[in-house]
């Protein structure tokens, strides 16, 4: 079996070697004009004035392109619907916003005209920035959405016990190692192919093509690769490579937009800071009866694809738990920042962060463990396994990552262990805490969840595969290959992947949603099968034997019948069928089955299916400073029947990791006037080595292959581990003992925490 | 008479056309005109490693550097490997890129290329891998991969190509990059060019090449002379030369015990590559309240030598730094060395940083404390802060409120109170005011308190410390 075979990412030796290309790695084409951006020094004005003088007496400098030299729509939205300018028209939206462009000879020299450029912002204004204030304004993106069943309020009026809480988590930078860049080349008949680090190669065709005003069929999109995306070169790439595109058309010179770090950091969207409030019901054996709850997200300026996080949020703020009357509003606030987009986890992580509070609170009231609180809340028997929006979560699932996870941590003698410690030091302290994920699989937008491929058998027996998914590192190409490989009994070897291109298959969705490998791993299949299903034909003819009798396997075709040994070699029947002049090329498609929404009653089966885990976290405190580092955590995350174990294991340690950053150590920090402070690695710290638990355990349910008809019943695996990494904000909260601890917990934030509740001075 | 570029660069002598100018970056130059992509640009700060080379020294040593901070001019006379260059004896790939690719250590694999590089320094420097790695962020892969690879590695016994001396001088039509050998011909330059750049180590001041692309058309490099490279450890202590970089420092403390505590805060300033270039002459001519060694150097009472056409003059670090980023050095002085006393028998050393990360991050609160014993009591108190004010200074209440007494508990609540009453912190994208008052007074409260923990900074175990 290909399937299932830890193998390396297929590109590993040609990254440890220097040899693989990246964008910008790409010698110059003839010709190349370098860009660079002009942005907004202001939050917010009513419009603005450039003067150019300056970089025009920059030498090299070729051009300034501003909102007037846009020949069609001046519109980079997602949506299409507009209200998202590629360089600003009127007002200024955010610190950092792009206003013009500067073309120049070489890349220096396009930097330095830029930072010549003079910006008069015309009637500036104090910027809204904190999602209360526009909480007070009642300045909303888009209408609220609301999931409800039951009537929470009245529950919480009857029930026994009650809660409230509130507390905020902060938004995250996806720092890519590889920065935001497009190169972009005129062809003849004003048709331009753009190499893009995107993970929507379909949408920069779009949008390019939106902004200079003609066919899609005149604007190519390649991606070999991403350094890196995270959900950062979902939307935010497509105007980066529609800014290279028109200086493309201006010039008619070959253009590279690559954003150095401070630009992209000042200029691309983040995850969506949230503030919740909720107020629950409950009874003394933990149970929750009832939750009423707001989930307020920062979408900065403009909508982007904010509908779609706050949409995943919201299905996700009662996780893996049964409430059984409850009242979810979700609202996406208009700030004067830079526009909120796609992170890992797209809302999930936010919204399952709810329940977090709200089991913690509950377990304070009651005195029983929050993992009691857990256990008697989880979806499922005893309780309803339906979400409050009618899909049915798998209780078994639940229960079997929780348990395992819990046995694999040894918990109860590590609780006692710990307690010990704590009261025997004089101001460190140790603390655990554990978290549960059900996480629901498929784009929330139903037209997304559909691929491509193309697959071509060559005469030799070698294979070509091109799918619509883009690699950014996660392992998708290798998984894909894996598929054709097992689909036509061939070894790894013979299957080449080539670079991600609107040219080889259209229409695609971007790489994001964890549904990678789900999607493009079937439409491959279907190409696959398509070109087996003649090959078998052609052998069947030869071996005058029904086509059902031929099987692949291990390179090789041969009559699958017993005490006939006919056979041949792989690319032998390749041969035959290209001299019986057979077709050996075919595309592929797949689209999602059985997923609706109602947006109108908000009910529907949105997932094709929900990937489950289960964290626990060990955390080491230092009361005196804040200061605190992970010890060690247990996972247990199912990936179905894992395609490639190897890259699973991989997606889980490195999404917990970068969890545990957005959770810790990542802050972005805006001063008063809108500027982001934090604009590089030296002020925006993401995690470093010594900070991955040293102790770290992760295991791939095992025997549990996707119930629904997944491809080779493997799970989707990208986003949920990140929010596995959850459990240590409970350990954090275990350890301190504080009630209120807000995202990111730093040492700040944590010692200011303990001294709030007066717990900060050592023991004397 | 000008010379042009020569360095080594993969083993191979390397002489770059004469108009190449010397202060442009390596890795722009490696970029570009080099052909060699392999290393990346990741940030242009310094900070992600992703453009990390390795520079072989001429004993061997390997110091990773980000290519992003040095200037082409720095190159001149060393020999640079980058990830084009590691190659097995056959011409394949480098066993370092062998087993990080066997461990999983690559997702995306832009940061790889540095990984590598780095990974092959450490290969022969050894050391904590966590440390090894700092100047190194990968996004992908969690890190554990990439540290079960490390444990994997050997050193591949490769011998250092031969290095050469660099010109006096590279021009070209806009940029004049200067090599002096003396102190003399420096502090000669310094007065013949009043506003030419005066380089150390170049990790702060070639942000403004790299980030903010300028082109400074003088250029005065303090790397090629000898004098103020040297660092000498005597039983007064240790002299260090201006530019000598901070790994040279870190070497020696660690070599030291009475300097443990130093080297425990040295480990963590900057990266390796940081402190391949690094000096701590740059540290003081840059006088940021929040340079890491600046506390350190006020404990101990360390001075600094001056040179200029007049001569030499020696002070005291905390009389140097005379406010926010100023300092008493004069327009025609440079800073030629350092000396640091190592402390009296029996004293309390600590050297203590806060920061939002462990390791490569600027200090939130940097807090050395120096106390000297007789009869138990203290004797002698030097405490000095950074990140608490405009400058890196001494907190003359929390020491007044320590002599006399036996350094214990209620002695740092006491010394404590002062310092929180004594420092004049501001809110700022590391920390507020409010946090690094706190955070002050329970470092020193710390000290009398510390138990081996994780958070320890190799603090000596004093028979007064630990009673």
């Amino acid at each position: 079996m290909t399937t299932g075979a830890p193998l390396p990412h297929d590109s590993a030796l040609a990254h440890c070697t220097g040899a693989a290309r990246f964008a910008d790695d790409i010698p110059d084409p003839p010709g190349l004009l370098h860009a660079a951006l002009v942005l907004s020094p202001v939050a917010r004005a009513a419009g603005f004035a450039l003067d150019d003088t300056g970089a025009r007496a920059v030498e090299g400098f070729v051009a300034l392109l501003d909102a007037a030299a846009i020949p069609a729509r001046n519109d980079i939205s997602p949506t299409g619907k507009g209200g998202e300018p590629l360089l600003a028209d009127g007002p200024l939206r955010h610190h950092g916003q792009p206003l013009a462009m500067v073309l120049a000879t070489t890349r220096d020299a396009a930097l330095r005209a830029a930072a010549a450029v003079k910006v008069a912002p015309r009637d500036p204004a104090a910027p809204c920035l904190d999602i209360e204030d526009a909480l007070a304004r009642e300045d909303f993106l888009m209408p609220p959405q609301v999931i409800a069943r039951g009537d929470a309020a009245a529950a919480i009026a009857a029930a026994p016990l009650t809660a409230r809480g509130e507390f905020r988590a902060g938004g995250q930078e996806h720092f890519y190692l590889e920065g935001q860049v497009a190169i972009a080349v005129p062809e003849e008949d004003g048709s331009l192919a753009i190499t893009s680090s995107t993970q929507h190669p379909t949408e920069v065709q779009h949008i390019a093509a939106r902004i200079l005003g003609c066919d899609f069929n005149r604007i190519t999109v390649t991606c070999r690769r991403m350094g890196g995306g995270f959900g950062g070169k979902e939307s935010n790439a497509s105007w980066v490579a529609a800014a290279a595109a028109l200086g493309a058309r201006a010039t008619g010179r070959p253009v590279k937009l690559r954003l150095a770090r401070k630009a992209d950091m000042a200029a691309t969207g983040k995850r969506h800071p949230f503030l919740f409030r909720w107020q629950a019901g409950f009874d003394a054996s933990g149970r929750i009866l009832a939750l009423e709850a707001l989930l307020a997200a920062d979408g900065g300026h403009s909508l982007d694809l904010t509908p779609g996080v706050v949409f995943r949020a919201l299905t996700h703020a009662l996780n893996c738990y049964d409430v059984p009357d409850v009242r979810l509003t979700a609202l996406a606030l208009r700030t004067d920042t830079v526009s909120h987009t796609a992170f890992r986890g797209f809302g999930g992580p936010q919204g399952v962060l709810l329940m977090e509070d709200v089991i913690r609170a509950v377990a304070r009231a009651t005195g029983l463990s929050p993992e009691a609180v857990r256990e008697r809340n989880f979806a499922g028997a005893p309780n309803d396994a339906r979400t409050p929006y009618g899909q049915a979560l798998e209780g078994d699932l639940i229960r079997r990552v929780w348990a395992e996870c819990m046995a694999d941590s040894a918990w109860e003698s590590r609780r006692a262990e710990i307690a010990a410690f704590n009261a025997r030091h004089p101001f460190l302290r140790r603390g655990l805490g554990s978290f549960a994920l059900a996480f629901g699989i498929s784009f929330g937008v139903r037209h997304l969840n559909q691929a491509g491929a193309l697959v071509h058998v060559y005469a030799d027996g070698s294979i070509r595969l091109n799918h619509g998914g883009t690699e950014m590192g996660q392992g998708l190409n290798i998984k894909v290959a894996q598929v054709v490989a097992e689909s036509f009994g061939v070894p790894l070897e013979r299957i080449r992947v080539t670079a991600t291109s609107t040219a080889e298959v259209p229409n695609t969705a971007p790489t994001a949603a964890s549904t990678g490998s789900d999607l493009n791993g079937w439409a491959a299949r279907n190409a696959a099968l398509a070109i087996r299903g003649r090959m078998a034909e052609a052998a069947s003819a030869l071996w005058d034997v029904p086509p059902e009798a031929i099987a692949f396997e291990q390179g090789r075709v041969r009559v699958a019948r017993p005490g006939d040994n006919r056979a041949m070699a792989f690319g032998a029947l390749a041969h035959h069928c290209w001299l019986e002049r057979i077709s050996l090329s075919a595309t592929g498609f797949y689209r999602t089955p059985d997923i609706h929404w109602d947006a109108k009653t908000m009910r529907g089966e949105p997932f094709f299916y929900f990937s489950y885990g289960a964290a626990t976290a060990e955390v080491l405190v230092d009361r005196l400073t804040g200061e605190h580092r992970v010890l060690r955590a247990d996972l247990v995350q199912d990936c179905g029947r894992s395609l490639n174990p190897a890259v699973d294991r991989g997606q889980i340690e490195g999404a917990f990791v970068q969890g545990l950053g957005w959770l810790t150590c990542e802050e972005l920090v805006w001063d008063a006037e809108g500027r982001l402070r934090t604009l590089g690695p030296s002020t925006y710290k993401i995690p470093g080595s010594r900070d991955a638990p040293p102790d770290l355990r992760i295991r791939l349910l095992a025997d549990a292959p996707a119930r629904a008809d997944t491809i080779f019943r493997s799970k989707a695996v990208g986003e949920p581990p990140l929010m596995l990494a959850t459990a240590v904000w409970n350990a954090l909260r275990d350890a301190t003992g504080v009630e209120r601890l807000d995202l990111p917990a730093t040492p700040e934030r944590v010692l200011m925490a303990l001294m709030q509740e007066g717990a900060a001075s050592p023991r004397p | 008479m000008p010379g042009r570029i020569r360095f080594t660069l993969n083993g191979k002598d390397l002489a770059l056309p004469g108009q190449t100018p010397p202060a442009i970056t390596l890795l722009d130059w490696l970029r570009g005109p080099g052909g060699l992509p392999g290393t990346k640009e990741g940030c242009a700060e310094g900070d992600c490693g992703a453009c990390t080379i390795v520079i072989e020294e001429p004993d061997g040593t390997r110091s990773p550097a980000n290519a992003c901070l040095m200037l082409l001019g720095q190159a001149a006379g060393r020999a640079i490997r980058t990830v084009e260059g590691l190659r097995a004896a056959d011409g394949g790939a480098h066993p370092v890129a062998r087993i990080l690719a066997a461990h999983d250590g690559t997702q995306c694999g832009f940061c790889t290329p540095g990984i590598v590089m780095a990974a092959w320094a450490y290969t022969r420097m050894g050391g904590d891998a966590h440390e090894a790695l700092a100047g190194n962020l990968c996004r992908c892969t969690g890190y554990r991969p990439i540290l079960d690879a490390l444990g994997a590695m050997e050193d591949d016994g490769a011998p250092p190509p031969l290095a050469h001396d660099p010109p006096a001088e590279i021009a070209t039509a806009t940029q004049r990059f200067f090599l002096p050998r003396t102190v003399a011909e420096a502090v000669a330059l310094r007065a013949a060019h009043p506003g030419a750049w005066l380089l150390a180590g170049g990790t702060d001041l070639n942000l403004r090449v790299s980030e903010h692309r300028e082109q400074p058309p003088l250029v005065i490099s303090l790397q090629a002379i000898p004098r103020l490279r040297r660092l000498e450890v005597t039983a007064g202590g240790i002299e260090a030369g201006s530019a000598a970089p901070y790994a040279r420092l870190l070497e020696a403390c660690e070599a030291d015990a009475d300097f443990a505590p130093l080297a425990g805060l040295l480990r963590r300033l900057g990266s390796r590559q940081i402190r391949a270039l690094g000096t701590l002459g740059g540290n003081l001519g840059t006088a940021s309240p929040i340079g890491d060694a600046l506390p350190p150097l006020i404990a101990l009472g360390a001075t600094v030598t001056l040179a200029s056409p007049r001569g030499e003059r020696a002070m005291p670090v905390e009389h140097f730094l005379t406010g926010y980023r100023s300092t008493a050095l004069a327009v025609d002085e440079i800073i030629t060395r350092i000396g640091i006393p190592r402390p009296p028998p029996g004293a309390f050393l600590a050297c203590e940083k806060l920061s939002r990360r462990h390791d490569q991050d600027i200090a939130t609160v940097g807090l050395s404390v120096l106390l000297a014993f007789a009869d138990g009591v203290v004797r002698e108190a030097r405490i000095a802060h950074g990140g608490c004010g405009p400058r890196a200074a001494r907190a003359a209440g929390a020491e007044a409120a320590l002599l006399g007494k036996p350094f214990d508990t209620s002695a740092a609540e006491r010394a404590a109170q002062a310092l929180e009453a004594e420092i004049t912190p501001q809110s700022d994208l590391r920390g507020s005011a409010a946090y690094r008052r706190a955070a002050a007074g329970n470092l020193l409260r710390r000290l009398a308190l510390r138990a081996p923990g994780i958070f320890a900074i190799e603090a000596p175990h004093h028979p007064v410390f630990a009673a």
